[in-house]
């Protein structure tokens, strides 16, 4: 079906021109602005509340406490080198969590009617999805951070190419956050459905990846899922990036990086697009 | 300040079948009127109310809001109007004062500004001791005002109004009118708002539009349509309440179209 479209009417324009005085204040914002509210938006609630912040950061370290000692007796290497090992893998899983669940506060925005509220607002429909990505991912940044600080009085070396490391984090958890973002609208007033295919889609790519166990004397079919899963390719980049190995590894690192950030972006623009 | 020609919204069902939510209306609202849409559940209102607002793009036909084609130039038209859905407009996790600051620099007003014009409307709509509270916190009464305030933040020349007072006691009712009519006052802002409550619109509303299954089935002022049906019936008093019940019929509506969520768009 078409959809007519017709020239204001000139009563149209004076009504325009008498309320463009009467607002005055809305003016055309940039991208940047645009993106920047709304992750300031959802950062503040815990900016306001760091215990909650500060909990979710202590996560991963259990996985570092009480699942380290296991791998270090099955490895047969020694505590440091088992941890160079576990550790970048263990940061790669904070960001599929952290970022799986960027959904999570769109759908109670989505339930409460505040998603709707920003969308009549002429914020652009790119910066919901790129704002909220971004706000999940500095958390995330903080808790790499903490876990290395953690790591090296145990033996733990980061090379310093482990800073380029973050950068591909941040932008395969972007990717990760936007395809949240894009479940949650197609779940819309159905949470469970949401909470549903998270699940079921995040344990496959962890166990996958290889970050948790190595993955070398998996059998044939295991190992060909493996290399279809693109977050093999992150946590193998990370684990060459953080020794400082910038070759091959972190190529296709870079490469499964790019390809995420790019495929969230659009199908979640897409989507909020089509909502709206 | 609304002209909307032959508006159109159809929608397909869980079984393939296409209904016309909306069916060819036209709406037209001058500057500074306070208009009431009235009609049973599912009767398209909200739907009518989301094309007008931007959120969902009409079948066919075309309307200008606020002086902009809603297909073609959205963002202009949502630069200009305030919307105040039915659900609660605030995230419940953030903090009062927070997201009417945040509600500031969502249509570009500077940070100065923002905080200065939420102290403004924190005072105006009774939430200055909430400032600093959840939202999730706060009473119904309470919630409807923030969301009124957040509506008006970027002082809107047309302010829409979904069902504003349902939920809310008589006091909040009261209340909240008061509110919103001395907004208007200060203002001279036009007001399109949906309401259950006929007696609302009776009082406060200068036309009243009645809509039902998709079209426009009365647009007069309530002391016209109650003349005309007290003419007709011979009833000395008759309230919109009887006027509506004429209008629409007594059958249940609610069944009559599924809600949204659950329509794929044709």
């Amino acid at each position: 079906m078409s959809t007519v479209t017709s020239v204001p009417t000139g009563s149209d324009r004076v009504a325009a021109a008498s309320s463009a005085a009467h607002a005055g204040t809305p003016r055309p914002t940039g991208v940047v602005h645009d993106t920047l509210t709304v992750a300031l938006r959802e950062l503040r609630p815990l900016i306001r509340e760091p215990f909650t912040l500060v909990f979710g950061m202590m996560q991963p370290l259990f996985f570092l406490a009480l699942f380290g000692p296991l791998l270090v007796r099955t490895s047969g290497l020694d505590g440091a080198a088992t941890l160079q090992w576990f550790v970048p893998g263990i940061i790669v899983m904070s960001v599929l969590f952290g970022t799986s669940t960027t959904g999570a506060n769109l759908l109670q925005d989505i339930t409460t009617g505040a998603h709707e509220r920003m969308l009549v607002t002429p914020l652009r429909r790119s910066s919901l999805v790129i704002g909220r990505a971004l706000e999940e991912i500095v958390p995330v940044l903080g808790q790499a951070v903490i876990i290395v600080a953690v790591s090296v009085p145990f033996g733990f070396e980061p090379h310093v190419a482990s800073l380029l490391g973050l950068v591909l984090l941040a932008a395969f958890g972007v990717g990760l956050g936007a395809l949240s973002y894009a479940l949650a609208m197609a779940a819309g007033d159905n949470p469970y459905v949401f909470w549903m295919v998270q699940q079921t889609v995040l344990f496959p790519l962890m166990l996958l990846s290889g970050m948790l166990l190595p993955l070398d004397d998996a059998p044939g079919w295991l190992a060909v899922l493996s290399d279809l899963n693109p977050l093999t390719y992150l946590v193998e980049a990370e684990r060459a990036l953080f020794a400082g190995d910038v070759s091959t590894s972190a190529l296709w690192g870079t490469i499964a990086s790019v390809a995420m950030a790019g495929l969230g972006l659009t199908v979640a623009v897409r989507g909020v697009n089509k909502e709206a | 300040m609304i002209n909307a020609q032959g508006l159109t919204r159809s929608f397909r069902s869980a079984d393939g079948a296409e209904i016309q939510a909306v069916r060819g209306i036209d709406v037209h609202v001058a500057e500074g009127e306070l208009v009431a849409f009235l009609g049973p559940n599912g009767a398209g209102k909200s739907t009518t109310l989301r094309m007008l607002t931007t959120l969902l793009p009409p079948t066919s036909g075309s309307a200008t809001v606020a002086g902009f084609d809603i297909a073609r130039e959205p963002g202009e038209v949502r630069r200009r109007i305030g919307y105040v859905g039915q659900g609660d407009g605030a995230g419940h996790m953030q903090r009062v004062r927070d997201e009417l600051v945040t509600q500031g620099r969502c249509y570009g007003i500077g940070s100065a500004e923002s905080n200065r014009r939420a102290d403004e409307l924190l005072e105006q709509l009774q939430l200055t001791d909430q400032a600093n509270q959840k939202v999730m916190t706060l009473s119904g009464g309470q919630k409807r005002r923030l969301d009124v305030a957040l509506g008006l933040v970027h002082r809107p020349c047309l302010l829409f109004l979904d069902e504003p007072s349902t939920g809310l006691d008589p006091q909040n009712r009261a209340n909240l009118w008061s509110h919103i009519l001395r907004l208007r006052e200060e203002t001279g802002m036009t007001i399109f708002l949906t309401t259950h409550y006929l007696d609302e619109a009776d009082a406060m509303a200068e036309r009243v539009l009645v809509m039902d299954r998709g079209e426009v089935i009365a647009d007069d002022t309530a002391g016209g349509l109650k003349a005309e049906l007290s003419a007709r019936s011979g009833v000395d008093h008759v309230t919109l309440d009887d006027v509506f019940l004429d209008l629409t019929g007594r059958s249940l509506r609610d069944s009559f179209m599924p809600s949204v969520p659950e329509l794929a768009a044709v």
